[in-house]
């Protein structure tokens, strides 16, 4: 009886409308059983305001676009449960932060993938395509370091609980750093010094504070924090060799 | 020196600086306490500590660590905090450095002096 009526009772939804000046606006929402934020956002742009910019495209936490600030958290509301996050029926749904606002839940994610670009996120290889087809042992110490973080969905989560970022908005960020340390464990890739030139210098690795926001709060619990620290080592033993 | 190579050294002066200053700082609340402890005035201190090669090389390296350690951290606030930026940031965290270590040896000779 008290699920049931938990369930019934209206959401009350607070949704960031306007850019970077706006302000929040009121919805009352229907509870469901298993109601993502997600769901709740779809609801109120088909039902009670269509003209409610938000994003988003697979619902089942693959393609990182739905990210938004729910309660001040950043979180991927296709996975995320009301009943989480709502307990006291209330939402407040937001753009994520550290990201220029275009209208209403939209971001502007392009500093945070032009980061990837300036952090080297991009594979180089030196085979061609009648070469061998590169043997990589999945046991190997540096395989393993590059699978822990390979996941990423880039969704920005990490990006808007960063406070480095927020300090600094030079700073690469948690994702670009993760990207650029799976490269790093990547034997194939051949523009190993050219990468670690990249996150080390100006607002790269060193600016991380390892407070640990983006480890906490990614969806795919990924450990940015632990590449980062990785990337910290593995330039230091560059610079300590001279180079 | 490239920016990458520098911001690696100073990364790796200060964790190596922030050990020394772990051990360090046990030590120098250790003495604290057993000063305090055992009633010791500061003409007692200074009989123990004048002429001490130990206490002199101790607190040097204290001071040592803290003249490393402290500027770098100051240099990211600053760049954090003010978006200073540039060799003028560089050369101000080097002056407080000689500061800390000025000021530090001062006191450290004051002691130990014979």
């Amino acid at each position: 009886m008290r699920t049931a009526a938990f369930v019934s009772a209206p959401l009350s939804v607070r949704v960031w409308r306007g850019g970077a000046r706006g302000a929040f606006a009121s919805y009352d929402v229907p509870r469901r059983a298993s109601q993502t934020v997600l769901d709740v956002v779809t609801h109120i742009q088909r039902h009670l305001e269509p003209t409610l910019a938000y994003r988003y495209a697979c619902r089942v936490g693959m393609c990182g676009s739905c990210a938004m600030s729910v309660n001040g958290v950043p979180r991927w509301t296709c996975r995320t449960h009301v009943e989480k996050v709502a307990g006291a029926g209330r939402l407040t749904i937001a753009p994520l932060a550290h990201l220029p606002v275009i209208r209403d839940l939209v971001t502007d994610m392009t500093q945070f993938f032009d980061k990837w670009a300036r952090a080297k996120g991009q594979f180089h290889g030196n085979r061609q395509r009648d070469d061998d087809v590169a043997q990589v042992r999945p046991d190997t110490p540096a395989r393993r370091a590059a699978d822990a973080g390979i996941e990423c969905i880039g969704c920005g989560v990490c990006y808007a609980a960063c406070d480095v970022v927020g300090w600094r908005p030079d700073y690469l960020g948690p994702a670009a750093l993760n990207r650029a340390w799976t490269l790093a464990n990547d034997v194939r890739d051949v523009a190993q010094r050219e990468r670690l030139a990249a996150v080390a210098g100006d607002a790269g690795c060193h600016a991380c504070h390892t407070q640990g926001s983006c480890t906490e709060y990614c969806p795919k619990r990924l450990s940015p924090t632990a590449g980062i620290a990785g990337l910290k080592r593995a330039s230091a033993r560059v610079a300590g060799g001279g180079e | 020196m490239t920016q990458a190579a520098l911001e690696a050294r100073l990364w790796v002066a200060q964790r190596h600086s922030a050990m020394l200053l772990a051990v360090c700082v046990v030590v120098h609340l250790g003495v604290i306490v057993y000063a305090t402890r055992t009633g010791l005035t500061a003409a007692d201190l200074l009989a123990r500590t004048r002429g001490s090669g130990i206490v002199a090389a101790f607190y040097g390296i204290f001071v040592a660590a803290c003249a490393v350690h402290a500027p770098i951290g100051l240099r990211a606030v600053a760049r954090e905090w003010l978006r200073w930026r540039g060799h003028s940031l560089d050369v101000a965290c080097v002056a407080f450095a000689l500061v800390v270590l000025a000021a530090g040896g001062r006191a450290v000779w004051a002691v130990t002096a014979s």
